[in-house]
């Protein structure tokens, strides 16, 4: 079980959040519960002003391959659409990253604002910003998402 | 140009096009001048409440997007719904054709089930 939700969803983890003294909120890092310490979940802080969660965000998209924001988990979905983008990338069989934005609203407005687009899901490969689930869906359908992910 | 508008529900028969829906038409056949234009009010099929205006598609069909990547086409969409988007339409799906596209292939893909997240929206206002 573990080493399924590591292969195919891995939860976004931000080692660089401790140096950001001002928090609001916490998240944790989601792991089953295994009794070795390793394993426990840990507490980090994430910041409470825009500039700070626009260089988190930052830092997601360019260490992360490929980075998406949905809304609920990719076992639990609370999107129709963000669930479709999971279908997706789970179809071509790849490992991804993703932050659930209905448990950080600050995240959920942030990207908005990093990638001047409305809607959430979200899809960044390599750094870019891909599109939502209409153009996930169609790149998918026509073999570039694919070729994309290959490349 | 075809201009549709279309109603929420067919199970609603007083339900007609609503004020955002309207106002979203006007904006994208004064921005686009669309070949084929469609604003669908799809609110009735999330959590939201009856006679939501939160959730749309959108299908433009016009040359303005001739030459211009999807990602590009949709931004143009956002742009000019930016006050829809801003003040209370909760997810937009773009379908944007030049009308040469929309000739070859004019199926418009269902937008897929619901699956609660507007409820935990409804519950956080609260």
């Amino acid at each position: 079980m573990l080493s399924s939700v590591f292969r195919r969803n891995k939860l976004l983890i931000n080692s660089n959040l401790n140096k950001i003294t001002s928090c609001q909120y916490v998240y944790h890092r989601k792991f089953s519960d295994e009794s070795h310490p390793d394993f426990q979940p840990k507490k980090t802080a994430i910041p409470t002003g825009m500039e700070d969660v626009l260089k988190l965000i930052d830092e997601q998209v360019k260490t992360n391959n490929i980075m998406l924001y949905m809304k609920g988990t990719p076992s639990k979905p609370q999107c129709g659409f963000s669930g479709q983008v999971v279908r997706i990338l789970n179809a071509i069989g790849v490992s991804f990253s993703t932050v659930n934005v209905m448990e950080f609203p600050l995240i959920r407005e942030g990207i908005k604002e990093y990638s001047e687009w409305p809607t959430i899901p979200q899809l960044y490969i390599d750094g870019e910003f891909i599109g939502g689930c209409d153009i996930v869906s169609d790149m998918f359908k026509d073999g570039d998402l694919v070729t994309m992910l290959e490349d | 140009f075809r201009l549709l508008t279309r109603r929420m529900s067919s199970k609603s028969a007083s339900s007609s096009a609503g004020p955002v829906a309207a106002a979203i038409a006007k904006k994208l056949s004064d921005a686009f001048a669309p070949v084929f234009l469609d604003v669908i009010n799809e609110s009735h099929m999330h959590s939201v409440p009856k006679n939501s205006e939160t959730h749309f598609k959108v299908v433009v069909v016009s040359d303005k997007f001739d030459g211009v990547g999807a990602l590009q086409r949709h931004r143009m969409v956002n742009t000019t719904l930016k006050d829809e988007l801003e003040s209370g339409v909760h997810a937009l799906s773009i379908r944007a054709k030049t009308p040469a596209q929309w000739s070859k292939n004019s199926t418009v893909p269902q937008s897929p089930a619901c699956l609660g997240g507007s409820k935990h929206d409804q519950k956080q206002k609260q």
